[in-house]
Order: C-alpha cells, then sequence, then structure tokens
C-alpha cells in the first residue's frame, strides 16, 4: 500500500507492506537509521519518535497508522548548519549518553516530555522517561541534562 | 629507564572535563551500528533454536522451509559440520583436567539448553527468514534437565550426557589450610553465610549483530560485529573457521553497550561467516532482544559458602570459601575464568593472615555464562561485604568500626595478601573516613534511632560496603600462572602527521566509554596541543592490527598508558631533529606549549608540526634518524591496579508492602589519577545502576522445564530512571604505582561495590524483625516474607 508521511519536514512516500511498522518504514525504507530498535515488547523505548509533535514508540505503530501525519526523528532536531538543539547540547554537555544507543529514543522522548510539563522537576522527569530504559548511565545525567534543556529552551522560546 | 614515570611537562588537559568527541554523532542519529550499515546483496540469516532444555535431536524437517519464498538455505549441525576446523573456543582452561564438550555453533545430535541454535535459515529478506524459521519441523527427545545448581552439584541429571558428572572443574587456592584450621580453631565468634548470586542477562542496549563480507576473489573476508573484541574474534575466526589469519579482517562499528555479554566468540558469527563462505555473497544477522536474553551470555549464577573466623575484638583471622559456580550448558571464551577472577579478593579489604578457596564449574542446561560487568569481583565483594555486616552484628560492633579494625593501612601498601596478589597502593581508612562524613552517617544512624522508637512503619537501614578491584587485565605473565590463552598488553601508535595534527591508533575498543576523547587528552597533554588536533583510529583489526580489546577495566590503564609512553617516544625522537635544526644540543631544549625552545633565548624554537614536517620531507634530519614522526608502543603492566571505594546506601521499607525505596547513593571512590572526571563520574552511575538492579531488581527466571521465564525487557526488570535515584559521588585520589598516569580503572568498579551496600542496608533496615538475610533481588515479595517470617512460625 501506499504510505506518504511528512519526515523530518520532507515529504516522503514509498508503497509497502501492510504489516510495515513505522521504525521499519524510517529505517529499512527511508533508510533513516537513527531511531533504534531495542527491544520486541515496547519496553525499552529507543525506537521513540515524534508524531505531531507527540512521542510514539516507532515499534509499536504501522506505518499506515501515521499515513499524512508529521514524524520528526533524531536526525531532525539539529540546524540546517549542524547546529545541536539545545536538548542534544544539553545531553552533551552533561554526558548524558556513554554508548548512544538508547540516546536518540531518550532525547525524542525528552523533548516531547519537556514540551508537555510546564512544571518540570527531578521527579517529573523520572516518572516520564520510565519508558526508555538505558543501560550505561543510571539515568542520572540524563535527567540533569533534560532539566538544564528545559531552562534553555525556555530562554530561547 | 626514561622520565616518563615523572611527567615533565603537564599540558592540564589531563583531569579536565573535556565534553566528548563521540557524543554529535550519537545524538544526530549519524552514527552507524552494526544493523544500520547498508550492504548490496546480503542475505539474511535467522536462527531456529531449541525450545527445551535438554535433548536428543532425531529429526530436522527443513523440505517446508527450503520451499518458502526467497529462502536460500536451510541448514542443520549436521549439513554444517565440515564448515568448523575446531569447535567454539574457550580461552581460559584454568586446570588440565577441566571438562570442556565440544561446542558447535549449530547443534549436533544433542541440545543443551533452550535457545541452542539447532538449524540456520538464510533468505532475502529478514521476514522471509523468519517466516520460514517457523516453518522447520523439529523433532527432539527431551531429556532431564540440570537445572538447579546444588542438585547438579551431587551429579543428577546430567547436563551433558556424555560426562560421569556435572563438574567441568575444581579449582582451589589454599596456600595454608593448617593456619585456616587452627584459626578456626582459635576463633572468639565464627560467621558461616550462603549467598545466592542470581543469573542475570547482561541486557546491552543494542543487541548483537553480524555482518561478513565474502571477497570470493582472493578467499578474505570482511566481518562487521556488534563486538567488544575484533582482535580476539579476527584470531578466533581464524581458527574455529580455518582460514588464514591474514585473510579476516574484523570491524567493531558504534557498538551499543557490552557490559562482558559483547567479549565472546557467539555461534552466529560463525554462522553468518560459514554461509557467506558456502554462498558467496554477505550473509548478516541481527538479534531479536527475545533471542538475546537467551543466546547472550548470561553472568554470575554463583552459590557461595564463606565463613570468617575472627578474635572477640572483631579482627578476622581466616576466610574460607566455596563456591558453585553456574558454567551453563557449556565453556564460552572465559567462562570458567570469572570465579578465577575474584578467587583472590574474598578478603576484600582486610588484612586477613589465613585463606582458602575453592570453587567447582558446574554445567547446567541453561544459557552459558560469562563474563558480565565485574565479572568475579562483584561476587566476591558481595560475600565478604555480607559476612562482615553478620560479624558485626554477632559482636555488636557498627559496620563501619568492624572494617576499620579489619582495614589493611595505608603504610602496608604495597601489601603482599595471603591469597598471593600485591596491591599496588590504597588508603582504605581516609576512603571510608570521608564517605561517612559525606554521607552523614551519625545523623542517619540518630535518625534510624528516633525512628524506630517512634514506631515508624517505613523503616530506615544504611548499607556501607568497601570493595577493591583487580582489574587493568594485565601483566601477561600473572594470566599466564591463571592459565589465561592471551597476553595483558595493549598496543598503540602515535603519529604527527605532516601539517601537525596527531592520529592515534588504538588496540583498546570503546562500546561507550570515549576513548576517543580520553586518548585525545592524554595526546593533548602530553604534547602540548589542542584536543581537536588528535584523531583516534580503533575498532578495525586493518587500522590497528594489534589490540587486546576492552573488557576488565584495562583501557586506560593499559591502552591509555601505551598511548602515554607512544608520546614519550615521539617527543624523543622530536628533540633529535629539533636539536639538529635549532643547532642545539638536546640537553639545552625544553618542551612546552607544543614546541622545543633553546633553554635562555626563548626566540629560538620549533613547533611541532614544523619538525614533523621535517621529519615527513626528510630533507634534513640527524645522522641515524628515520623519516616520519611516529611511535608504537606496546606496553605490558608489572601489575594490576587496585580501585578501591566505599558505597553507602539508604533505603526505606514500607513494612506493609516490603518495596524498598532507595533514597540515598553515596560512592566514594578512589580510581588513583582521573584523565576525565566526567566519563569516570558516567562510568560510577551506570555501574552503580547495574548493581543497584542486581539487589533489587533483576533475575533470569527459568522454570521446572528450563524455559527463561525473564525472556523480554517486559519480564526482566532492568531499571528504568523511576526506579533509581540521583546519585552523590566524591573521590579520594590515591595514584598506582604501576603505571606513570598513576591511573586504575573505573568501568566495573560501581558494580563491584553497589549490591553489597544496598542489601546490607535492608538487612540493616529490618534488624527489628531479626532479619539476617533477605536474598537478590530483594523483591517486595521475598521483604515482605523475610519481615513476616518470624510471625507465622
Amino acid at each position: 500500500m501506499r504510505i506518504e508521511m511528512t519526515v523530518n519536514g520532507e515529504p516522503r512516500s514509498a508503497d509497502v507492506e501492510p504489516r510495515t511498522l513505522l521504525v521499519s518504514f524510517l529505517r529499512d525504507v527511508l533508510g533513516s537509521t537513527g531511531t533504534n530498535i531495542g527491544c520486541d515488547t515496547s519496553s525499552c523505548g529507543a525506537c521513540t519518535v515524534l508524531v505531531n509533535g507527540e512521542s510514539v514508540k516507532s515499534c509499536t505503530v504501522l506505518a499506515a497508522q501515521v499515513d499524512g501525519e508529521e514524524v520528526t526523528t533524531i536526525e531532525g532536531l539539529a540546524g540546517p548548519d549542524g547546529e545541536l538543539h539545545p536538548l542534544q547540547a544539553a545531553f552533551m554537555e552533561h554526558h548524558a549518553l556513554q554508548c548512544g544507543y538508547c540516546t536518540p529514543g531518550m532525547v525524542m522522548a525528552s523533548l516531547s516530555l519537556i514540551r508537555e510539563h510546564p512544571d518540570l522537576d527531578e521527579a517529573v522527569v523520572r516518572r516520564g522517561l520510565e519508558g526508555n530504559l538505558c543501560r550505561c548511565t543510571g539515568y542520572h545525567n540524563i535527567v540533569r541534562a533534560v532539566l538544564a534543556a528545559k531552562e534553555r529552551m525556555e530562554v530561547i522560546a | 629507564m626514561t622520565t616518563t614515570m615523572e611527567p615533565a611537562t603537564s599540558g592540564g588537559v589531563i583531569g579536565e572535563r573535556v565534553l566528548r568527541k563521540e557524543d554529535p554523532r550519537l545524538l544526530t542519529g549519524q552514527a552507524r551500528f552494526t544493523d544500520d550499515l547498508v550492504v548490496p546483496g546480503a542475505l539474511w540469516a535467522v536462527l531456529v533454536r531449541s525450545p527445551i532444555a535438554h535433548g536428543r535431536i532425531r529429526s530436522i524437517e527443513t523440505s517446508a522451509a527450503r520451499a518458502m519464498p526467497g529462502v536460500r538455505a536451510v541448514l542443520t549441525g549436521e549439513d554444517l559440520a565440515g564448515e568448523w576446523a575446531a569447535p567454539m573456543p574457550c580461552a581460559w582452561p584454568v586446570t588440565p583436567d577441566m571438562k570442556n564438550p565440544a561446542h558447535w555453533p549449530i547443534a549436533r545430535g544433542f541440545v543443551h539448553y533452550q535457545g541452542e541454535p539447532v538449524a540456520v535459515v538464510v533468505a532475502e529478506t529478514r521476514a522471509q527468514a523468519v517466516d520460514a524459521a517457523a516453518a522447520v519441523e523439529l523433532d527432539l527427545e527431551e531429556l532431564p534437565a540440570a537445572l538447579d545448581l546444588e542438585a547438579a552439584a551431587t551429579g543428577a541429571p546430567l547436563a551433558h550426557e556424555d560426562l560421569e558428572s556435572n563438574v567441568s572443574f575444581v579449582w582451589s587456592l589454599k596456600p595454608d589450610e593448617e593456619a585456616v584450621e587452627r584459626a578456626f580453631r582459635e576463633a572468639a565468634v565464627t560467621v558461616s553465610e550462603r549467598y545466592v548470586q542470581q543469573r542475570l542477562v547482561p541486557s546491552a542496549m543494542e543487541p548483537r549483530a553480524v555482518v561478513v563480507v565474502p571477497q570470493p576473489v582472493d578467499g578474505s573476508f570482511t566481518v562487521y560485529s556488534a563486538t567488544q573484541i575484533p582482535h580476539i574474534l579476527k584470531l578466533m575466526l581464524a581458527l574455529t573457521m580455518g582460514v588464514p589469519e591474514h585473510h579476516v579482517r574484523v570491524l567493531a562499528p558504534a557498538v551499543g553497550g557490552g557490559f562482558g555479554s559483547k567479549l565472546d566468540v557467539y555461534a552466529e558469527e560463525l554462522a553468518c561467516f560459514a554461509l557467506a563462505r558456502r554462498l558467496g555473497v554477505p550473509v548478516r544477522w541481527t538479534e531479536e532482544r527475545g533471542e538475546n536474553t537467551v543466546a547472550t551470555i548470561h553472568g554470575r549464577g554463583q552459590i557461595q559458602h564463606i565463613e570468617l573466623a575472627a578474635t572477640a575484638e572483631g579482627r578476622v583471622t581466616a576466610v574460607r570459601v566455596r563456591l558453585l559456580a553456574d558454567m551453563g550448558a557449556y565453556l564460552q571464551l572465559v567462562t570458567p575464568g570469572v570465579p578465577l577472577l575474584g578467587a583472590f579478593l574474598y578478603h576484600g579489604v582486610y588484612d586477613v593472615p589465613a585463606y582458602s578457596f575453592e570453587c567447582t564449574g558446574l554445567f547446567t542446561n541453561k544459557t552459558p555464562t560469562d563474563a558480565y560487568r565485574g565479572a568475579g569481583r562483584p561476587e566476591a565483594t558481595y560475600a565478604i561485604e555480607r559476612a562482615m555486616d553478620t560479624l558485626a552484628r554477632k559482636l555488636n560492633l557498627d559496620p563501619a568500626e568492624i572494617r576499620r579494625r579489619n582495614f589493611i593501612r595505608a603504610e602496608q601498601f604495597p601489601y603482599s595478601s595471603t591469597p598471593g596478589l600485591v596491591f599496588d597502593s590504597g588508603s582504605y581508612h581516609e576512603n571510608l573516613a570521608k564517605a561517612l562524613e559525606v554521607a552523614h552517617y551519625e545523623e542517619l544512624r540518630a535518625e534510624q534511632a528516633s525512628r524506630r522508637a517512634a514506631g515508624d512503619r517505613r523503616h530506615l537501614g544504611i548499607g556501607i560496603s568497601c570493595y577493591v578491584e583487580m582489574c587493568g587485565l594485565a601483566p601477561s605473565r600473572v594470566l599466564a600462572s591463571l592459565s589465561y590463552g592471551a597476553g595483558g598488553w595493549e598496543a598503540a601508535t602515535v603519529r604527527v602527521l605532516p601539517t601537525g595534527k596527531v592520529q592515534v591508533v588504538t588496540g583498546s575498543t570503546p562500546h561507550g566509554q570515549g576513548h576517543e576523547t580520553t586518548w585525545s587528552q592524554i595526546v593533548a597533554d602530553r604534547l602540548g596541543i589542542d584536543v581537536a588536533d588528535v584523531e583516534v583510529l580503533h575498532s578495525d583489526t586493518a587500522i590497528s592490527p594489534l589490540g587486546m580489546d576492552t573488557y576488565g577495566s584495562r583501557s586506560l590503564s593499559v591502552g591509555g598508558t601505551a598511548v602515554y609512553l607512544a608520546c614519550e617516544r615521539v617527543l624523543e625522537k622530536a628533540k633529535r631533529i629539533a636539536a639538529h635544526q635549532l643547532e642545539a644540543a638536546e640537553e639545552d631544549l625544553e618542551y612546552a606549549g607544543g614546541a622545543f625552545r633553546v633553554k635562555g633565548s626563548p626566540t629560538k624554537e620549533l613547533a611541532l608540526g614544523a619538525i614533523a614536517f621535517e621529519a615527513f620531507t626528510a630533507h634534513n634530519l640527524p645522522e641515524g634518524v628515520e623519516p616520519n614522526l611516529e611511535a608504537q608502543v606496546t606496553w605490558d603492566p608489572p601489575n594490576f591496579t587496585f580501585p578501591f571505594g566505599t558505597h553507602i546506601a539508604v533505603v526505606e521499607v514500607d513494612e506493609d508492602t516490603g518495596r524498598v525505596e532507595l533514597v540515598r547513593y553515596v560512592a566514594v571512590d578512589d580510581c588513583g589519577n582521573q584523565v576525565n572526571p566526567m566519563i569516570v563520574e558516567g562510568q560510577l552511575h551506570g555501574g552503580i545502576a547495574q548493581g543497584v538492579a542486581q539487589a533489587l531488581f533483576e533475575e533470569a527466571v527459568y522454570d521446572e522445564s528450563g524455559t527463561l521465564q525473564s525472556a523480554s525487557l517486559a519480564d526482566y526488570l532492568v531499571p528504568s530512571a523511576a526506579e533509581l535515584p540521583s546519585f552523590t559521588l566524591d573521590h579520594t585520589v590515591t595514584p598506582s604505582p604501576t603505571n606513570p598516569l598513576g591511573v586504575k580503572g573505573v568501568g566495573e568498579a560501581g558494580t563491584i561495590g553497589s549490591a553489597p551496600a544496598v542489601v546490607n542496608a535492608i538487612v540493616d533496615a529490618l534488624a527489628p524483625f531479626g532479619v539476617v538475610d533477605v536474598p537478590m533481588p530483594a523483591t517486595p515479595e521475598r521483604v515482605w516474607r523475610a519481615m513476616n517470617a518470624r510471625a507465622t512460625k
């Protein structure tokens, strides 16, 4: 079946099997491999992307379900000249990643969390990121990065 | 010896919190993990796995699968038997008579654990291969399975039908049994404990993946693998696949965590190699998470018996340990060696005059175990630190006081331990004192007393754990005495390019640790240049042919030291060229800020880049000096390094539900000098989280038939941010004298220190209930049952 969607601002379309997952559409059809797959039970969140601005585990959604929608992946965050998004910059400055495999999903989930919670504190961040697993950082620096990014994004806004 | 043991110039870059070079590509989705690689024409392999723990293969029916769309081959263990020059390798034969049943990549005749490959399907797409794998029909005759470790020790049932028992080896370290017996005879107080180290699933976030690309013209192979050990894998592929070593190139692309689980040679790597060779096209495989839980090694899996003999004042006079270690169904790369890495450390940070250790390695019909973060040392630390708390309880001493009375004292270093190691350096009293101060220990005890007096139903517990570990897997001669099948060196090349930029080639293989940044800092510091002007090449056996890879907290103390020493050699050569160019004596030159200057005439100087260009053109070099400015060093340290630290966990246990909340965590670690404190802290955070996870959440649970129940991330409880607190870290600095950087290693320290701190805290919280033990993981149910055991008796 024919699927059309906007991915990181670009219109993309392809003929795919109806059973194609959004994550497979992104990785295998579009070659956009920044979004990673870490499990098969929607537990780890490595595949998190934004659909119309809200975080979604792309292994749990059919590509057909987001036909006509707007998808943002980790590749769509940095500026055109490669300048890191304030959230990406905060992850770097606070050493919120090590192997980096969970990072794309963690960043996308955090972005959605920051936008949805005007009163972000450590407890809200920890609960809000419950669906994203990281095996390297113990989350300590991820929490700090998200809180720091929140401050910075408010200044920019 | 050169002057390298005392750094003459410090560029001020070592010790800085330099942001990581690795991050931008990982943060923007540009990093390429193995599964991200686009390989034209690659076929997909999918393994058919045994659904049972132990059985005889009657038949495997593949014709239906072979007829399915896109399928190119369906092969069983018997079909592939001619592909292997040797069974899968175990590089650590710990005893001469160790039993090591042949381990073929695809099972032949019998299956010995649930998840063992029995056939492999190759198809044009992954979906086709998955579909066809489901159509392979297995006829297996189920045999009794050895599942319980203590039952396995008694010999029935047998995990391997052709062995006489389940014992793979018995390894002992008994320097003086008479002294041990005497100590127990004369002891005023003794402790005897049994602890279970549950099996853990390492759960790196990136599942394993491999791509094998054959070059049919010259018969060579390029292998991309999500591995910690491209160099070791290359050698092992040559030996097991029977190909000349120079016809194999192995690359580890971006690797998404390992924790020991990618320190192995796996069936899927060998199977893809065999299929690529047979079919003459690239073959790839990517692990699913459900597969990862059974097909990738497990960690821990021990039953520990530890006994202490002590005086009435609480001085420990002997430690005696008997260990049952679960090998699983087969011996993987270093499976039998894991308990040995802890065998010397069951006396912990304490000066103990008599010591006895014996370990029995046992086969069971479960996924093979192997090194998982800490490998042997978390187990040893857990046993001694739990037992020390028991001793303190028996003598009515504070846990901090029993530790102070037994510590190896600062003036005893280098300390020759009773089991036979030489601890390089330590300051245990100072370290504990600092941790108690940072944690406000006395105030916590006061709060605990007042809450108990007030009948608070949330019980406060404080747990202390003091650890020391041996790491930096190194010195080759010592590894030889442990029968380890390889050396412990690491190689590095430092090359100043004609424009003054510096290329570092390292045999150490990062998978999240930030080697590119740390190595750049060492080079920038030593050569007086910018971190940005250093390039670090790694993880490709064609670029860095010499290497021993990354595990055992060895990268900085072994590989980083090699980089440091290569810088010193580059400077020695640069100095000769500079002296020649500046027409000055070498001893009149000084090096600072990236240039040689003639002492007393500051205008006469030559920058490193200019020297490198001279070395490149070779137009005017001093007599006997070769062109180009580079040096290669292979460093084999004189000893292990011995990081140490104190971890203090503060928990609240809910009397009504048994739920444990970790409310505070303080860790004061000492890994010697720190090159990048930001990265050091990150390693500790992650390590602590994994140790806390063992204490509270994680367990590989098998049912009675030998099927893994916790076979997904929905059932195996890797903690999320919501289950963990922030950590309070501090440090002491006791440099290691075994390397010129004075560094020790920190990759495993957090995991080693944390589990006993948490469980000691829980037991401490439950003291009013008379609880003296809670098994790991301390789930609400187990904690509740421990609290209520007396009431129900």
